[in-house]
């Protein structure tokens, strides 16, 4: 039976660098327009879990993957499957705001267009503009779209790197520590607009923020040296977490 | 307690003042015994050059021993079609060649490559230009722009591939991941976000390597090697400024010197120019680039 509301799903996925296994038998499912938040303390290995999920960790020297990963029942890392093809479909934001260098503003929204050949100027201006838009920055930079990328300020990089990756529609986003780098002003920003975006795409968000998983997550997992210790609905992780270690962490015994 | 504390403080930080005058002095007057000479090249050049210089000069063939006037007409444009030639050659291979080593440069390959772009960087330039003369003008038994060329290539493209490499490692990895998450494929990545981000540097080294090889006149004696007429065909001899000042420069008149010290200044004047607009391209582009 094929459950459409299954997005990914993830079996025993371990992923690591040579010898060292930093992600060691991950399995969970994500539902349509799920919001899930990862949390756990720096190092345990939420970033590498992440990018094995848009086929990014395998770029980095040493890296290997084992396991399973489906998205919408596709296996990412069946023989033969092209991570290009997987990364068009699940979208990543950064930490740190990273848009292309020498591009200009509406360039970056377009690159992922552009780039991949879809040249037609009155289809793509209208995506930058619906995606500026849906990444609340239009306003500010509807003037100066032929300004540097990097001109922006740091929060508005960022929306600028959310919306060029809304440009290519995933259907899922990851996104590590998209916050982390920005101001409280900045991160409001953000946050309200990802409970936007949630309501058409499914979001993974890893965040050193508890306040932040809490305020705008509805599912929340907790990573520990590389193993999922517990995944459930928000609230019932914050308030009453099944595990005594996802509870000393939260209340902030270590990490 | 406080006021011995507030001495020693006091006593460090003028013992600091002192040394950093002292080098600062030290550092001004390596500076200035660098400059210094440069600056007296440059007088003399232009005293000698510029009386020199005329319409003639850059409109008129060379004149026959004895004859005033004349100029070096032909060996401007035959510069132009060296290094144009030089340029087209080395230019693609030093680009891609840099562009291979930072992006896939980590193999015994690239090792090797790298090895040899090093050596090749101090190979001294005449013995680039008898290899060219044994290996093209020997076996097409003629002195010839392509030949000429084809050394001034091999001189510019190492130097293009370390400054393109170079550059490019500046752009940092995050930049091409958030290339490859949106589904762009590793080579157009590189093409049109890496390269195209380090697009001002890399003009700069190119600039830079045309401005090295424009003044070359040991890679040209035995491959381009010269004439008097306009220049005809590639496949002829053709003249150029360096070589062209050389053979003024130890001839006995004096009318030719003065032309030699015209075509010094020129060629001065020029690789002085492509210098400035290299580096002002490098400077305009600053301030927006946080990498
Ligand atoms: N390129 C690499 N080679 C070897 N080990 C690496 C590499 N990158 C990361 N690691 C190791 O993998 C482990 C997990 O790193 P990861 O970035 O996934 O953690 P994280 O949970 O995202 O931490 P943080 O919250 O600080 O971002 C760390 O112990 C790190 O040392
Ligand atoms: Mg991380």
């Amino acid at each position: 039976m094929i459950n459409k509301d299954l997005v990914l799903s993830i079996k025993e996925l371990r992923a690591g660098f040579g010898n060292a296994e930093i992600v060691k038998g991950v399995s969970m499912d994500i539902h349509r327009k799920d919001l899930v938040a990862l949390i756990g303390p720096s190092g345990c290995g939420k970033s590498t879990f992440l990018r094995c999920l848009n086929r990014l960790h395998e770029e980095t020297e040493g890296a290997w993957v084992k396991g399973k990963a489906e998205l919408f029942q596709q296996d990412l890392y069946e023989r033969g499957t092209d991570p290009v093809e997987i990364r068009a479909k699940i979208g990543m934001v950064f930490q740190k705001p990273n848009p292309f260098p020498s591009m200009s503003i509406f360039d970056n929204v377009a690159a992922g267009l552009t780039i991949r050949g879809i040249k037609k100027r009155s289809y793509v201006a209208d995506v930058v503009e619906y995606c500026l838009k849906q990444a609340a920055l239009w306003e500010e930079v509807k003037d100066k779209l032929k300004a540097p990328g990097t001109s922006l300020s740091g929060g508005q990089q960022q929306r600028l790197c959310i919306a060029r990756t809304l440009a290519i529609s995933p259907p899922v986003i990851l996104m590590d520590e998209p916050t982390s780098a920005l101001d409280p002003i900045s991160t409001a920003k953000i946050e309200e607009l990802i409970m936007e975006l949630r309501k058409q795409v499914t979001i993974i968000i890893v965040t050193h923020n508890m306040q932040q998983a809490a305020r705008i997550s509805d599912k929340t997992a907790f990573f520990l040296l590389g193993e999922l210790i517990e995944f459930g609905a928000t609230a019932e992780v914050f308030t009453k977490p099944q595990e005594k270690k996802t509870e000393s962490y939260i209340t902030g015994r270590f990490g | 307690m406080k006021p011995r504390h507030s001495y020693l403080m006091l006593e460090l930080s003028t013992e600091r003042k002192i040394r950093n005058w002292a080098a600062l002095i030290i550092i001004s007057v390596m500076a200035i015994s660098a400059i210094v000479p440069l600056f007296f090249v440059f007088v003399h050049v232009i005293k000698s050059g510029l009386p020199a210089l005329n319409w003639a000069f850059f409109t008129s063939l060379p004149t026959p021993v004895g004859q005033p006037g004349g100029g070096m007409a032909n060996s401007l444009w035959g510069s132009l079609i060296l290094v144009t030639l030089g340029s087209i050659i080395g230019i693609p291979i030093g680009v891609f060649g840099g562009v291979f080593l930072s992006e896939y440069g980590k193999g015994k390959i690239a090792f090797i490559m790298r090895f040899v772009v090093d050596l090749l960087t101090s190979v001294p330039s005449i013995v680039v230009g008898l290899y060219i003369y044994s290996v093209v003008v020997v076996p097409t038994k003629t002195f010839s722009a392509y030949a000429g060329g084809l050394a001034l290539s091999i001189l510019m493209f190492p130097f293009v591939v370390k400054t393109t490499e170079e550059v490019l490692r500046l752009i940092p990895q995050h930049i091409r991941e958030a290339g490859l998450a949106l589904g762009i494929p590793r080579w157009r990545v590189i093409l049109s976000i890496v390269l195209k981000g380090a697009l001002p540097s890399v003009t700069t080294g190119i600039m830079l390597g045309i401005a090295r090889i424009a003044g070359e006149t040991a890679p040209l004696l035995f491959t381009a090697f010269g004439n008097r007429f306009w220049p005809h065909g590639l496949g002829e001899p053709m003249p150029s400024l360096p070589v062209q000042i050389y053979s003024y420069a130890i001839s006995p008149f004096d009318e030719w010197h003065n032309q030699a010290w015209a075509g010094a200044f020129l060629l001065m004047t020029m690789v002085f120019c492509f210098n400035l607009v290299a580096r002002l391209l490098i400077f305009r582009d600053k301030p927006s680039q946080t990498l």
